[in-house]
């Protein structure tokens, strides 16, 4: 497996192999997912449309429904404008979604097409029905990461949709960042128990989960409405979790609604969803519910507990950057060895923040933004770990090197779980606590002499 | 089952589907919706563009050309030109697997990308791909190197064959390059065309050693989907039949430069790989037919074929023997299985093959295939090549190269003299052929060319098959709707389906799906009890 990857790490300016990233547009269809009876478009080639449909229905095993300009060559030259104007006519006689969000793909951004003056002449024509609402944004596929991507489209809604009225609301928006509909779940869970109003966007539980009914909804019952993204620009504080994700939303939710934000990390481990947790009880201005705190207090117990399977344990740690920074710290605090940290995203802050995490723990671990695989892979040939902490890709290198991988982040392509058990709060912590020492413990079991074999090991 | 209500007609439901589109769309559905009759089969549209806004099941020409037909070849890098996103989701996910172990490389873990990033398309990204072929050179010495462009690469003007001329120049290895851009032609079709016409000029006839056996053959359209070419070539083997080059699953660069030499090319998925075939027959002397290793049966009848080619005795006799031995094996298995399922109906829309050669594995158990369709496919596919002469090629078809084919110097030799080809072809035996999906369709069966997902939803509504079959994006929809819905892409990380074991596993796998008890417990006993 992967035999032919080299220890020596030799620089490469120009080729990436075995990538940890992809590219933006997937990130603004996930997005557009979750919002009530959108309809995610695709403006480009038809093969953009089918790799992220795919590619997302493989991680949830869940119809992902999206529509596509279909460019051709002829599109290509004399730019897309038609393709697009017809794909409105097409959508709202077909599927008839309350909205439709527009993103473009690198041949629509090489194109130049002005996604904004297609939509007002679209409407001017009549092909976009009265009451109904076309959102876009530019997501071209040599910027950024699919991260980004999915930054740009819960931008691009605020952008059309909140507004401040004037009269500020008690409700409080949450950005979740990209996470799974059983990690929004449990964010709300944990906002109700403060008794905030809030408003989540995206919102994609009970959209990417939905139960076997014997019928198929083709806009779930989930999403965030368009009323409520309406009156996110009404609320009293934005709660924008994960840098990456979602600070674009939240800074101009504050620029042109006036609604100020907190920027936090993903509320994954332990001090992360302490944070989280403290800016809910600052804004809610009650004591943290105790039912909380014992929640807090279970995670903490079961660290504690095992913390010999725990301490001093090497792991590489890979994905996004919202992910990472956040599984970073909460390796850290089990005292665990985050040796090997890489994100395939853009973003100098990333290193700068995993140092800093990591400074007097693992001072000088490999650390890399714009990384791929194959570097993580070569890494770790010169410097083994116990465990491998990140998305389906590493299954490769954890079975080349025999290393166990515990899964996280996306894409998570062949296994289920994910979307209904969420890795957010202290339950989601406890979670995947829970599963990186099972991990290790199988691999002990499995390692361990007849004669050392033991009841409990 | 059997007391369902009775099926609505296909006629009826034509109508009401195309009746449902905005006018001038449902005008040019309608050309891609037929009531079938084996008989004469009626003309359908196909291989033209999908109408924009329409969920189309569909990709682009990128993923045809590298994604499919190039892809597997193992012991090549292949460097994809653009912006990450193209190589990363070309990367694994359409399981094609290649043999380990045997001192070749195999890269097919690996995806390589240049990752083209805001720069590279403002001031050109050709010196960031030379680099990349360099470092990919110096880290993995491959036997050769393909480049592959995306969208923007063809509209910034990269020229990826320039780029390919100078490193196989610096590199002293092969390096070819393919504007398979994504936008080009009207899906993955025009991506195989582009895929073959590369294949065909750089490395088919590169490697001239000849091939040392009686029955040397090529698989032509064969990926190795699910371990599908690994259960081909077991048979093959024990028959006695040589096999010098698979395009292209489980193959390496030099079985393909060396496949010039076989005696015989035969194909499986035709829409893919016919060009190759044509090619190889005009420029070579290669003789080719198609055959079709999905379905006991339909192994049993090419490998017949096969040996008929030959006319050795020995191969016949061995190959009689193979076939007893393994149908034996198949047909308890089969009747079991029948007996659960004859006469239950499977839909098939997939591909430009596998909803047609599937349709064989259905009857082997006694299913009807009520409506089928292809996603890519051209009429051919669906009338037979009779029609090839009378298909209109249209703008998107005419901007992808044909390559015109003149008999090679050196090394054309015809493995069968224009009057030995007439010879058999008089007593049946018939040479480039493909006689479509529709003649083999019963009369009254729907057949879609290009379904959109809104068609899909109906027709499973109106028909309520026993189990659909179609792509990744379509299975949870399907299942959704409380129907078994196997991919015949992925087969559902299952496999193979191919050959004699293949079929086994196909009749088991679908005894499964149609059978499980959790589809009968989807209705809480609550509301059973209120209904």
């Amino acid at each position: 497996m992967l035999d032919s990857t080299p220890s020596t790490v030799a620089d490469r300016v120009a080729l990436k192999i075995n990538p940890a990233k992809t590219c933006q547009p997937v990130g603004a269809v996930y997005a557009a997912l979750g919002v009530h009876g959108c309809l995610p478009h695709s403006h480009g080639s038809q093969g953009c449309c089918a790799y992220h449909r795919s590619h997302l229905t493989r991680h949830f095993k869940e119809p992902v429904m999206a529509s596509t300009s279909s460019f051709t060559e002829g599109s290509s030259v004399f730019g897309g404008m038609a393709n697009l104007t017809q794909a409105f006519s097409t959508i709202f006689e077909m599927y008839d979604p309350d909205i439709v969000a527009v993103h473009t793909t690198c041949l629509s951004e090489v194109i130049g097409d002005d996604i904004p003056t297609i939509i007002s002449k679209a409407r001017e024509e009549g092909r976009i029905p009265e009451g109904k609402v076309v959102v876009h944004c530019n997501t071209p596929s040599f910027v950024g990461s699919h991260v980004t991507g999915f930054s740009a489209m819960v931008k691009g809604f605020v952008k059309y949709l909140s507004e401040s009225t004037g009269t500020p609301s008690t409700a409080i928006n949450i950005l979740p960042g990209w996470v799974e509909p059983s990690d929004m779940t449990e964010i709300k869970r944990l906002v109700a128990a403060f008794g905030l109003p809030m408003t989540m966007l995206p919102d994609t539980s009970s959209v990417l989960d939905a139960p076997a009914t014997g019928e198929h909804a083709f806009f779930p019952k989930g999403g965030t409405t368009l009323p409520e993204i309406k009156a996110m620009g009404d609320a009293r504080a934005t709660l924008s979790l994960g840098t990456w994700a979602s600070l674009d939303a939240a800074t101009l939710l504050e620029t042109t609604c006036g609604v100020p934000f907190q920027d936090l990390d993903l509320p994954i481990g332990l001090a992360a969803t302490d944070r989280f947790i403290e800016s809910l009880r600052g804004l809610a201005g009650v004591e943290v519910p105790a039912q909380i705190e014992d929640e807090r207090g279970r995670l903490v117990d079961v660290i504690s507990d095992m913390h010999q399977y725990l301490s001093g344990r090497k792991v590489a740690i890979y994905g996004d950057p919202d992910h990472v920074i956040a599984l970073t710290e909460f390796c850290r605090d089990m005292d665990m060895l985050p040796v090997h940290v890489l994100t395939g995203s853009v973003g100098n802050a990333f290193e700068t923040r995993i140092k800093d995490i990591l400074a007097d723990s693992v001072p000088d671990a490999n650390v890399k933004a714009q990384g791929d695989l194959f570097l993580l892979h070569q890494w770790i040939k010169n410097e083994p770990v116990d465990l491998l902490l990140g998305t389906t890709y590493g299954k490769f290198i954890g079975r080349a090197e025999d290393i166990p991988l515990v899964r996280v982040g996306w894409p998570i392509l062949d296994r289920v779980g994910h979307s209904y058990f969420p890795t957010v709060g202290y339950l989601g912590s406890l979670r995947l606590a829970v599963e990186i020492i099972s991990a290790i413990q199988e691999r002990q079991d499995r390692d361990a002499p007849d004669h050392a074999f033991e009841l409990v090991l | 089952m059997s007391e369902r209500e009775p099926i609505p007609s296909p006629e009826a439901f034509r109508d009401e589907v195309v009746k449902s589109y905005p006018g001038k769309v449902g005008k040019k559905r309608a050309k891609h919706i037929l009531v079938n009759d084996p008989e004469v089969p009626a003309e359908i549209e196909a291989n033209v563009r999908t109408i924009p806004g329409i969920i189309s099941q569909r990709g682009c020409c990128y993923a045809g050309c590298k994604g499919v037909v190039m892809g597997p070849i193992k012991d090549m890098v292949h460097i994809v030109h653009g912006p990450i996103g193209c190589s990363y989701y070309a990367w694994l996910s359409r399981r094609n697997q290649a043999a380990t172990g045997d001192g070749i490389a195999n890269f097919i873990h690996y995806a390589f990308s240049t990752d083209m990033q805001e720069e590279d398309i403002v001031f050109g990204g050709e010196k960031k791909l030379a680099q990349a072929c360099r470092e990919a050179y110096a880290l993995l010495k491959p036997t050769a190197i393909g480049l592959y462009s995306t969208c923007p690469v063809g509209l910034i003007g990269d020229d990826v064959h320039a780029v390919a001329r100078q490193m196989k120049e610096e590199l002293g290895i092969n390096v070819f390059g393919f504007s398979c851009e994504g936008y080009k032609g009207v899906s993955q079709s025009a991506g195989h065309h582009i895929a073959n016409n590369g294949l065909f000029k750089n490395v088919v006839g590169e490697n001239d050693t000849p091939v040392d056996h009686p029955f040397s053959i090529n698989l032509l359209g064969e990926y190795n989907i699910g371990g599908d070419a690994f259960e081909i070539e077991r048979i093959l083997e024990l028959c006695g039949i040589h096999l010098v080059a698979t395009f292209s699953g489980n193959v390496k660069y030099d079985d393909i430069a060396q496949s010039h030499n076989a005696k015989l090319n035969v194909v499986m998925c035709h829409r893919s790989i016919n060009y190759m075939a044509e090619m190889m027959e005009s420029k070579f002397g290669i003789p080719w037919f198609k055959v079709n290793f999905i379905g006991a049966d339909s192994t049993a009848k090419s490998l017949r074929k096969i040996a008929e080619y030959f006319g050795n005795e020995d191969l016949t006799a061995r190959v009689e023997a193979v076939i007893a031995d393994e149908l034996a094996k198949v047909v308890s298995v089969r009747a079991d299985v029948a007996s659960r399922l004859a006469g239950k109906t499977a839909m098939l829309f997939v591909g430009g093959s596998r909803a047609h050669h599937y349709q064989d594995l259905f009857s082997e158990v006694g299913m009807t295939s009520v409506a089928a369709g292809y996603e890519f496919a051209h009429r051919d596919d669906y009338e037979g090549r009779r029609v090839l002469p009378t298909i209109k090629v249209d703008a998107d078809t005419r901007n992808i190269e044909e390559l015109h084919i003149t008999a090679d110097d050196t090394r054309y030799s015809p493995r069968r003299t224009p009057e030995e080809l007439a010879a058999a072809e008089k007593k049946g035996f018939n040479w480039r052929d493909y006689d479509g999906m529709m003649s083999q369709m019963k009369k009254g069966t729907l057949v879609i060319d290009d379904i959109s997902h809104f068609e899909m939803e109906k027709l499973i509504a109106t028909y309520k098959p026993d189990i659909f079959c179609s792509g990744v994006k379509d299975k949870y929809v399907v299942e959704k709707m409380g129907v078994p819905c196997k991919q015949l892409h992925s087969y559902d990380y299952g496999g193979p389906y191919a050959g004699f074991i293949g079929a086994t596993n196909f009749y088991q796998e679908i005894d499964r799906m149609i059978g499980k008890r959790i589809s009968k417990l989807i209705s809480p006993p609550w509301k059973q009890q209120s209904a």
